[in-house]
């Protein structure tokens, strides 16, 4: 790296990436001024196409970004993340400033405390850019649900970026920031990493604070993080994991270096392939899955087909545990004390006008689902019958990971799709999460790395999945199929244009 | 109660604990500040936030589980939906069908055993007012007030085995409750603040038969008295029903204090589908050794030992009313104190029991060295019963640090001197004397009215003993 500044030098590491940018700024070759300036630019270039953020904070960027540079002048460290642009996705709390859910129940409301993974980035240095667009209240696989328009895939602007974490993910795959949070529920990481040709990683549950992540469903739901590359997302991974005291489920224990063996290849490592997903993917992702397994091989692993039939109970107990949750979490959005509220004659008809006129179709879908899943006399039939499901998932993947370090498998059944093209049918849209859901169950870590080009030139993502708290092998792994894979398959893509 | 019918009740007693912060968060637990300043994020309900256990309330509800004799044992947390303002998350976090105690139980000063089905930890919801329209009920109020203090203070819910058979060992049972609650520790004790708040699930039934009637809960009761008069009240308008060949309808209802009747809140077949499932947001609450170690050890002086404590220093029996009714007040380290310092200990007794007792609020404040003087004083004749119990009061209501000797003299109590005593004597003998031929043929009770006429001729001045002692030499 030259000591070279302006837009030109601050452009080429943005697209270097998260490392390089901290390194140039914390080195004091460029400022991060300059880097947040160019980001800004790149946003204001491509924000109409692209839709990602519902809000940029350029004025508390520009003061984080300032501070970053009197401390670089003055010789202290600024932190790891120096000076890096971050997109968050708009379910993080950020301090007095307007947080979401793409929903429009939340109208209004400014959180009056940052989520712990927001205070970690910007005790590191990193410099929130905006809050990234969401399918509302994280409940969707398209982006399509936000109540304030879909988010585009810089890869086809006619195509969804996947979600619900698409805002963040269309964001990095654009190169408007090197890194970005989301969260996961049923895949709402690697689904969209997959769809816009990003690394997404999904960490154990309990290895990142859910402290200020708004819930959609608490049991299942976890932050993770996005960037073109496995050793940059594995290097924000590393600045936002650790205990958390205001989070009961967080581990109480060190979290572990990851960044120390993605280098270290995957000699001797047994690697299984998921074999019941096949039926329900495209033939691009079953090949993609399948190549990444054969250079896996090539590369020294021992990798076998193995077969988890337990994986296809995931979907259907999703669809009944996280519904109950999102029942009980979304509750409070009554019209009470915060947010929208539409009056009515007494209290029960402004609860009832003010859901009903602030929550989307799809959450109003879910919130009824989940309602009667729970409900007396249902509640053994669906929420017990979804609990002894998931109590299968987990006890498969444990019998798996005896036989094998990590598992492999497609991230999602397809590409991207078009606008549209599952609004009209939820099961089909639903289907998307296949392959991600079962170890949201699990609450195990799973990463998904772009691999492939579909036969449209869409980029394909492949899933490694490892046990809790098994992210340094997983990411070794991840590494090594990233290595296989030709840089054309990953961002940053110039949006609607072809890759640079 | 109604001849031929027998009440069947047990009782649910919320008891506020009394922690420092509140059940999930770090906002203080303190009442009567102003409406909505101890509040944060998480008691709130605000999106993101979390709830983190107490970990001061876990070690507090396992005391009360210990003194109750329960099985204390691993829980868990479920959630309990339902909407309503003063719910900020709209679900309550209360343990559901894996209690931390459960299986124990509660013996009644004399003897009676009450069962202890569960007593479980659980959040308090915060507090409505609703202004204007009818009875500050919700509906039909021109507007609704709500302060979140209270919302998130922990609460730990006893709830009672149906084994109580009379409005009076209800009484008995939610006083003994009481003593144990704040022997532990657990509970400041003041009802009138609403630390301790009780439901009651009444039904009655023919006597001897062993099947349970239907029940009605009965909400709003807040003192020994609405408790007592509540318990009546409901008992006595179900056996009317049953008598008139009309049957029960399984309800809520709530206690009505000024109109002396419950009314119908809501009927339980139309009750909320609680929806209750596990709280994710919590792990598995696990007892580990050094809490349940801690929970034997600290628990204070229990009832039974204070009963006996003052039995033995005043001779009293253990289930007399004077004993009983000194510890439902907490007066008994008064009397203890008191009797430390030289005064007579049944003498003490009987005065807190009777004087103190009257003037209990006021009297938290009164010094055991001023209580010990005013005894000592009465005892040594210095002040009849009547001018010790003016003292007393007045001593008392002057914030109960004076000398009562300073009192009495301020009074004008100064003791009457016994050559002025015989004076009043003769005087009250020669004015009554078929009353004194009676006491000199040793009717003893005509006793006790020369004696009140004396006392009314010297305006209280004259001290008893010294009186009957007067009497008694004038008869030899």
């Amino acid at each position: 790296m030259t000591a070279a500044s302006g837009p030109a030098a601050a452009g080429e590491l943005l697209d270097a990436g998260t490392a390089a940018v901290a390194a140039a700024v914390r080195a004091g070759e460029i400022t991060a001024t300059e880097v947040l300036e160019e980001a800004l630019e790149r946003v204001r270039r491509h924000e109409e196409s692209l839709h990602c953020f519902n809000l940029v904070m350029a004025d508390e960027a520009a003061r984080a970004a300032e501070a970053v540079d009197t401390a670089v002048a003055a010789g202290r460290d600024p932190g790891r993340l120096a000076g890096v642009p971050v997109a968050l996705k708009d379910n993080l709390c950020t301090n007095g400033i307007p947080t979401t859910c793409s929903s429009k129940i939340l109208e209004g409301w400014r959180p009056p405390y940052d989520a712990t993974v927001v205070t970690r980035l910007r005790e590191a240095g990193a410099i929130a850019i905006g809050k990234t667009n969401l399918d509302e209240f994280a409940m969707g696989s398209s982006t399509e649900n936000s109540a304030f328009g879909p988010t585009h895939n810089p890869w086809d602007l006619s195509r969804v970026p996947g979600g619900s974490s698409g805002g963040t993910s269309a964001a990095v795959a654009a190169g408007l920031v090197p890194v970005g949070l989301g969260s996961d529920t049923g895949g709402s990481i690697r689904q969209p990493a997959s769809l816009c040709g990003v690394v997404g990683i999904k960490p154990t549950y309990g290895l990142v604070s859910r402290y200020g992540l708004i819930a959609f469903a608490s049991s299942l739901d976890q932050i993770g993080t996005f960037a073109p590359r496995v050793a940059d997302a594995a290097l924000a991974l590393e600045v936002i994991a650790g205990h958390d005291p205001a989070d009961s489920t967080s581990f109480d224990r060190p979290a572990p270096s990851l960044l120390e063996s993605l280098g270290a290849g995957v000699e001797g490592v047994r690697i299984g392939v998921i074999d019941d997903f096949l039926d329900d993917v495209a033939p691009s992702s079953a090949k993609a899955a399948d190549d990444a397994a054969e250079a896996l091989a090539s590369a020294g692993a021992k990798v076998e087909r193995v077969s988890i039939p337990e994986m296809l109970l995931g979907l259907p107990a999703y669809y009944i545990i996280a519904p109950a949750e999102a029942s009980s979490n979304l509750a409070r959005y009554d019209g009470v004390r915060y947010g929208l509220r539409v009056d009515g004659p007494d209290v029960e008809t402004m609860n009832a006008r003010t859901r009903a006129a602030g929550f989307g179709r799809e959450v109003r879908r879910r919130v009824m689902i989940g309602t009667y899943a729970l409900s007396a006399g249902y509640y053994d039939a669906y929420y017990g019958q979804a609990q002894r499901a998931r109590t299968l998932v987990i006890r498969a993947f444990a019998a798996a990971y005896e036989r094998f370090d990590v598992l492999l498998s497609p991230t999602t059944p397809s590409a991207a799709f078009a606008f549209g093209a599952k609004t009209e049918n939820p099961i089909e849209m639903y289907l998307s999460d296949l392959c991600t859901i079962p170890s949201d169950l699990s609450g195990d870590p799973a990463v998904s790395v772009p691999f492939a080009l579909d036969p449209d030139g869409l980029p394909v993502g492949v899933q490694v999945l490892a046990p809790a708290l098994g992210e340094p092998l997983m990411l070794q792994v991840a590494a090594a199929v990233e290595a296989a894979a030709p840089p054309s398959v990953r961002g940053p893509v110039t949006p609607g244009g072809h890759h640079g | 109660m109604r001849d031929g019918y027998e009440m069947v009740i047990g009782l649910e007693v919320h008891c506020e604990l009394s922690t420092a912060t509140k059940l999930f968060c770090g906002s203080p637990n303190t009442f009567g500040v102003e409406p909505n300043t101890n509040i944060c994020p998480v008691c709130l309900g605000l999106p993101g936030s979390l709830p983190v256990l107490n970990r001061r309330a876990v070690e507090l509800a396992m005391r009360i589980g210990e003194a109750l004799n329960c099985t204390i044992k691993r829980s868990i947390f479920h959630r309990k939906n339902y909407f309503y303002p003063d719910m900020p998350k709209d679900y309550q976090i209360s343990q559901y069908d894996e209690p931390i105690n459960v299986d124990g139980h509660l013996d009644l000063p004399d003897g009676t055993t009450i069962g202890i089905v569960r007593a479980h930890i659980e959040e308090d919801t915060g507090k409505t007012s609703h202004i204007g329209g009818s009875g500050g009920r919700i509906h039909g109020a021109d507007r609704s007030l709500v302060d979140y203090n209270r919302a998130g203070v922990p609460l730990v819910e006893i709830v009672s085995a149906p084994d109580i058979r009379s409005a009076a060992d209800a009484r008995a049972y939610v006083s003994e409750l009481r003593g144990i609650l704040v022997a532990t520790g657990a509970s400041d004790g003041r009802m009138e603040e609403g630390s301790i708040r009780i439901d009651a699930n009444v039904s009655v039934r023919p006597v001897g038969s062993d099947e349970l009637g239907t029940r009605c809960e009965v909400k709003n009761l807040n003192s020994f008295r609405s408790l007592v008069r509540a318990i009546e009240y409901e008992a006595e308008r179900q056996a009317e029903l049953l008598v008139s060949g009309a049957s029960v309808t399984q309800e809520t209802r709530h206690w009505d204090e000024n109109a002396g009747r419950t009314h119908p809140l809501r009927s339980k077949e139309e009750a909320y589908d609680y929806r209750y499932f596990p709280e994710p947001d919590l792990v598995p609450l696990v007892p580990d050794a050094s809490l349940l170690e801690a929970a034997r050890e600290s628990a204070g002086m229990m009832p039974a030992a204070r009963r006996l404590r003052l039995a033995e220093l005043t001779g009293a029996e253990p289930v007399s009313d004077p004993i009983q009714t000194v510890i439902a007040l907490d007066l008994d380290e008064l009397v203890v104190a008191a009797a430390a310092l030289g005064a007579d200990a049944p003498l003490a007794l009987t005065r807190a029991a009777n004087d103190v007792a009257a003037r209990a609020e006021a009297a938290t404040a009164l010094e055991p060295s001023a209580f010990a003087a005013l005894v000592r004083l009465e005892s040594a004749g210095s002040l009849s019963a009547t001018q010790a119990k003016t003292v007393l009061a007045e001593l008392i209501e002057s914030g109960g640090n004076a000398d009562p000797a300073d009192v009495a003299r301020r009074l004008g109590f100064e003791a009457l001197p016994s050559s002025e005593l015989d004076a009043f004597v003769d005087e009250v003998i020669a004015a009554n004397p078929s009353e004194w031929g009676r006491y000199l043929s040793g009717d003893p009770k005509v006793g006790q009215f020369l004696l009140g006429q004396v006392m009314r001729a010297t305006k209280g001045r004259a001290n008893g003993k010294l009186v009957a002692e007067a009497f008694a030499a004038r008869r030899r």
